[in-house]
């Protein structure tokens, strides 16, 4: 009774209009307090009561409903017309440009028992191709990191990995480049396709995976699918980007010369966003490598597979050994398209000695494919190296010391967290009623952005309900707040250090660079190692994940405080921490908000994969579902469930971030 | 400096009741002579719109060089694009050599824009990947010329505007003002007839400035272009044009030449804006000679109506008697010393 006489008293306190602005600055977060404060008391009271707990093996008539809904398409996936004339005939393409691939590279074909190209034939073209479009210094970063691949006892697994990536890239590209310069030149294009492109950006990459698989069956083509879906809207958006950042003045003097459009698109606006298109490719490129690895979850083949089932048995050195083959195919890929794009801008030069050359080198490398195609020794990376087993034995040493001698400083962190954060916040979500969790963050929203965040936020919780999984949600919920927390605190805590001092910005961005490019699943192998399969170590990864994102949002913030503002604030006496927290943070607010979204939902996407690593809750609900047939339903519904939580948190902190950007 | 005054004059450009309104549905504003009539303060208060110019009409005669000026938010550039329709007007006319240019279509608009107009730009609008060559070769190639004669014709032109032994430079290679050249060689190459420019020297330094001033004007000498020139600098603008148009919050205030203005300022704007203009270097002794009086000695030397006050300041005040103003052999007043001071000295002091 007492939560529904303060929801409704919230928005009408916000809403009173314009009063001047300090009595409501004051007010909002007193008001925020409050409702936080009026939760702890009514949970304490009915503290047990109406959680919609779920046992793991329970169902509810939802997810027996989806389980139907995948049993009569299985049945129908060969007659009926939608699937015969359309879904099936997408896979049978897909299946058939992937294969391909792996027939040149990876996979036993054409009757032979080696791919069309062995590894020496590869390397020699990966590096020839780098020398090309990029220099020798990537060129040579390259041949290394592939025969390392090869060392490590991984070079087929790597080359599947390689293959969908291409793949998925290709798909990409072919449409994603197009599709952005159109959004690039029609602004209706584009204000329709932003919202989706937002969608299919924020959705954690885990949860298509489901509803794939129910149209394009497990396998390469819903791995490839889901990697397309991933990985086109950076090249779409940046495109577009490139194509509307063409400066006005050189449109209008090619206008003005009377070029037809044809004209100004070659003439001015690609040439002009050739660098920031390339820097697109980039990032497709890397999306696509992340969620090829996760999509092995769905039976992709590959590096990511390798990591799943050592991950599945916590067999950490195995991990280990194929993270690091991961991180290497990072290196190599990044590089080399950053070092392309830095290349692209400068003006051609057209020197007959580099002529020469890269015809020398193309028939060099010509060569070494002829050899590949012929010879075994070429053809089949040479075992017996044993630097994989031996990284591997390295791994599982230094596992077991840090789990038995490190143990009493992780237990303490870990414990700490779990024990003062966690547990309390978690026992808090979960032990409340339904309609009070409900309450409260309906509450929240409105005292934070307004009624249409309410309106969102009710929806979500609504829906939520719907899914049959609440408690699940609660936890996930938990755990997604605590790694967030965390994460702006760091955030925090960097990105002001990294924002007012140039030396550190030097020296921390590159890591964090570094740090984006790893794909998602790799970060779970350190820290399973440092705190075995639980929920911390699920937070901890996400942490790791998500706040290289937010360190540089904030640390870009922080640096664009103007100049004059912030010397004017020291010639009036300001100490640095006055500085800081009086001039430079409240300035730079629209950052910290960004980055609280931005981190959010790094930090949800990961929380979920930690599924896989004792962190349960939805990520187990939705791996669970992949595994076993009568748990497809309720994989599905978890998929939507934290479809469900990322609308609803980044809608809060989106509407909060305009909000505080109008008082 | 030229004053076109005859009965029919002839016209490269003739612009009537020009109107850009900028916001949603703004057509309907030219055509309510209610909201014709509102400011533009009230105007964006009740329509959201935002009339960027608004009921222009002046005309332009050929070999001339017309110069529009107002401060920045005056309209004078969403003007100047109006007329070769970079921005497209909402209403008006703006007739071209006798051809309406809103009502032609695209392929016709292409086809003068390659032939008939070209224009200078602010941000000179470069292609960074392009040589000089090529940067000022472009519109020729837009239109089709064989990549030969274009070169034949770009080098001319880069030799025209002094860019010589420049042309396998790349843009950032240059300073600003070089960069500006090439702007104007590109405008050039084409052999347009009408030459726009849109602030083409506010990005320079003051002395690039003024050197790209006198190459305007010994151009305009050489290839006798007529010239529609915008500025937000009334000593450029005075320097330069033949007329001026004087604009405000989008509306036109006066249109005359640059004695004109200064002498006989519309109202109380224009009279701020000339106020510091050094009056000796404008006005004319038509502005500043006074009827004879009847104790006046009538045999001093004689000098024409249009000279220039500064050029006649020494042989007034040398001469013992007032000079006489003649002009085809019939008397139209005289100037003393006074007449001289008031000026020199500065209005108020000399009345």
């Amino acid at each position: 009774m007492a939560t529904t006489t303060t929801t409704p008293a919230a928005p009408t306190a916000v809403a009173p209009a314009p009063q001047p602005g300090p009595r409501r600055q004051l007010g909002r977060p007193l008001q925020v307090v409050a409702v936080l404060v009026v939760w702890v008391l009514v949970w304490l009271a009915t503290r047990g009561r109406d959680t919609l707990s779920l046992s793991p093996a329970d169902l509810t008539p939802l997810h027996r409903w989806l389980n139907d809904v995948n049993d009569t398409v299985g049945a129908n996936r060969n007659s009926s017309p939608i699937f015969l004339y359309f879904f099936n005939e997408i896979r049978a393409a897909i299946d058939a440009l992937v294969t391909f691939v792996q027939a040149l590279i990876s996979q036993p074909s054409f009757g032979r028992p080696v791919p069309v190209l062995g590894w020496l034939g590869v390397v020699a073209v990966v590096a020839y191709i780098c020398w090309v479009f990029a220099n020798w210094r990537v060129a040579l970063l390259a041949a290394g990191g592939f025969v390392f691949l090869g060392l490590q006892g991984l070079w087929q697994q790597s080359m599947d990995t390689l293959a969908l990536t291409v793949a998925a890239v290709a798909i990409s590209l072919l449409f994603g480049i197009p599709l952005g310069i159109w959004a690039g030149l029609s602004d209706r294009f584009h204000r329709l396709v932003t919202p989706a492109l937002d969608f299919m950006q924020t959705m954690p990459t885990f949860v298509y995976l489901a509803p794939l698989t129910l149209l394009f069956l497990i396998g390469p083509a819903s791995a490839t699918i889901a990697t397309l879906i991933y990985a086109m809207p950076p090249a779409i958006r940046i495109t577009a980007h490139g194509i509307r950042s063409v400066p006005r003045a050189q449109l209008e003097a090619t206008d003005s010369l009377g070029a037809t459009g044809w004209q100004t698109l070659t003439g001015v606006l690609l040439p002009l966003s050739k660098r920031t298109i390339v820097l697109g490719v980039n990032q497709t490129i890397m999306a696509a490598l992340s969620m090829v690895t996760i999509a092995a979850l769905i039976d992709a083949p590959g590096l990511g597979k390798t990591v799943i089932k050592a991950l599945q048995t916590l067999d950490v050195g195995t991990a280990f050994n194929a993270g690091l083959a991961i991180v290497v195919l990072a290196i190599v890929l990044d590089r080399a398209t950053t070092a392309a794009s830095a290349r692209v801008q400068q003006p051609a030069r057209r020197g007959g000695l580099r002529r020469l050359l890269v015809l020398g080198l193309g028939a060099l490398a010509g060569v070494c494919c002829y050899l590949s195609y012929t010879y075994v020794w070429a053809a089949e990376f040479p075992d017996g190296a044993g630097v994989g087993s031996a990284l591997a034995r390295g791994a599982d040493a230094v596992t077991t010391w840090a789990q038995d001698d490190l143990s009493t400083a992780t237990e303490a962190v870990k414990n700490i967290v779990t024990f003062a954060l966690l547990n309390p916040f978690q026992a808090l979500l979960t032990g409340s009623p339904w309609w009070l969790v409900g309450a409260v963050i309906v509450a929240l929203a409105a005292l934070l952005g307004g009624v249409r965040a309410a309106v969102t936020a009710a929806a979500c919780v609504g829906l939520l309900i719907g899914t049959g999984l609440w408690q699940d949600s609660m936890t996930t919920l938990a755990m997604t707040i605590v790694a967030t927390l965390m994460v702006m605190a760091l955030g925090v805590v960097f990105g002001v250090w990294m924002g007012r001092n140039r030396h550190a910005d030097r020296i921390i961005r590159p890591i964090l660079d570094a740090g984006q490019t790893m794909p998602a699943f790799v970060y779970l192998v350190p820290f399973l190692a440092l705190f075995s399969a639980s929920r911390f170590t699920a937070i901890v990864a996400a942490v790791v994940f998500a706040a290289p994102v937010s360190i540089k949002i904030i640390a870009d913030g922080v640096r664009g405080v103007s100049v004059t503002t912030v010397e004017a604030a020291t010639a009036a006496g300001s100490s640095t921490w006055q500085l800081i927290t009086k001039v430079q943070l409240p300035l730079a607010r629209q950052s910290v908000t960004l980055a609280a979204n931005q981190g959010l939902i790094y930090v949800l996407a990961m929380v979920v994969v930690g599924g896989l690593v004792g962190a349960g809750a939805l990520g187990y609900d939705v791996v669970a579902g992949f595994s076993q047939g009568n748990l497809y339903g309720k994989g599905l519904a978890a998929g939507m469930a934290i479809v469900l939580l990322g609308i609803m948190l980044d809608r809060i902190a989106r509407s909060a971030a305009t909000h505080l950007q109008r008082t | 400096m030229t004053t076109i005054e005859t009965a029919a004059p002839p016209r490269v450009i003739s612009v009537r009741n020009l109107w850009k309104v900028f916001g949603l549905k703004g057509e309907r504003i030219p055509n309510s002579p209610e909201l014709a009539g509102l400011s533009r303060r009230e105007l964006m208060d009740r329509t959201g719109c935002t009339a960027a110019v608004r009921e222009v009409s002046f005309d332009v005669a050929p070999g001339e060089v017309f110069v529009v000026m107002g401060l920045s938010g005056s309209g004078k550039s969403t003007l100047v694009r109006c007329l070769t329709r970079l921005v497209e007007p909402t209403a008006g006319e703006v007739v071209f050599e006798g051809e309406d240019i809103l009502n032609v279509d695209k392929k016709r608009l292409r086809e003068l824009r390659r032939r008939k107009f070209s224009m200078v730009f602010q941000h000179f609008g470069l292609l960074p990947y392009r040589q000089v060559l090529d940067n000022v070769a472009y519109g020729l190639e837009i239109r089709g010329t064989g990549r030969a004669e274009r070169i034949r014709r770009a080098m001319e032109v880069i030799e025209l505007v002094g860019l010589g032994g420049y042309e396998h430079s790349y843009p950032d290679q240059l300073s600003g003002g070089m960069q500006q050249r090439v702007g104007l060689a590109r405008a050039l190459a084409g052999d347009p007839d009408v030459l726009f420019f849109d602030e083409p020297f506010s990005a320079l330094d003051p002395l690039i400035r003024r050197d790209m001033q006198n190459e305007v004007i010994r151009l305009h000498h050489e290839v006798g272009k007529t010239m529609v020139f915008i500025t937000h600098d009334l000593s450029e603008a005075l320097k330069l044009g033949d007329r001026i148009l004087i604009m405000r919050d989008g509306k036109m205030v006066q249109c005359g030449t640059g004695d004109e203005l200064v002498g006989a300022p519309a109202d109380d704007y224009v009279r701020d804006f000339v106020r510091d203009v050094p009056r000796a270097n404008v006005l004319t002794l038509r502005w500043i000679m006074r009827p004879p009086r009847p104790d006046d000695v009538l045999d001093g030397p004689e000098l024409g109506p249009a000279v220039v006050v500064r050029d006649a300041i020494r042989v007034v005040l040398a001469a013992q008697k007032p000079v006489k103003v003649v002009q085809d052999g019939e008397l139209l007043g005289i100037v003393a010393d006074e007449e001289i001071l008031a000026v020199v000295a500065g209005p108020e002091a000399g009345s």
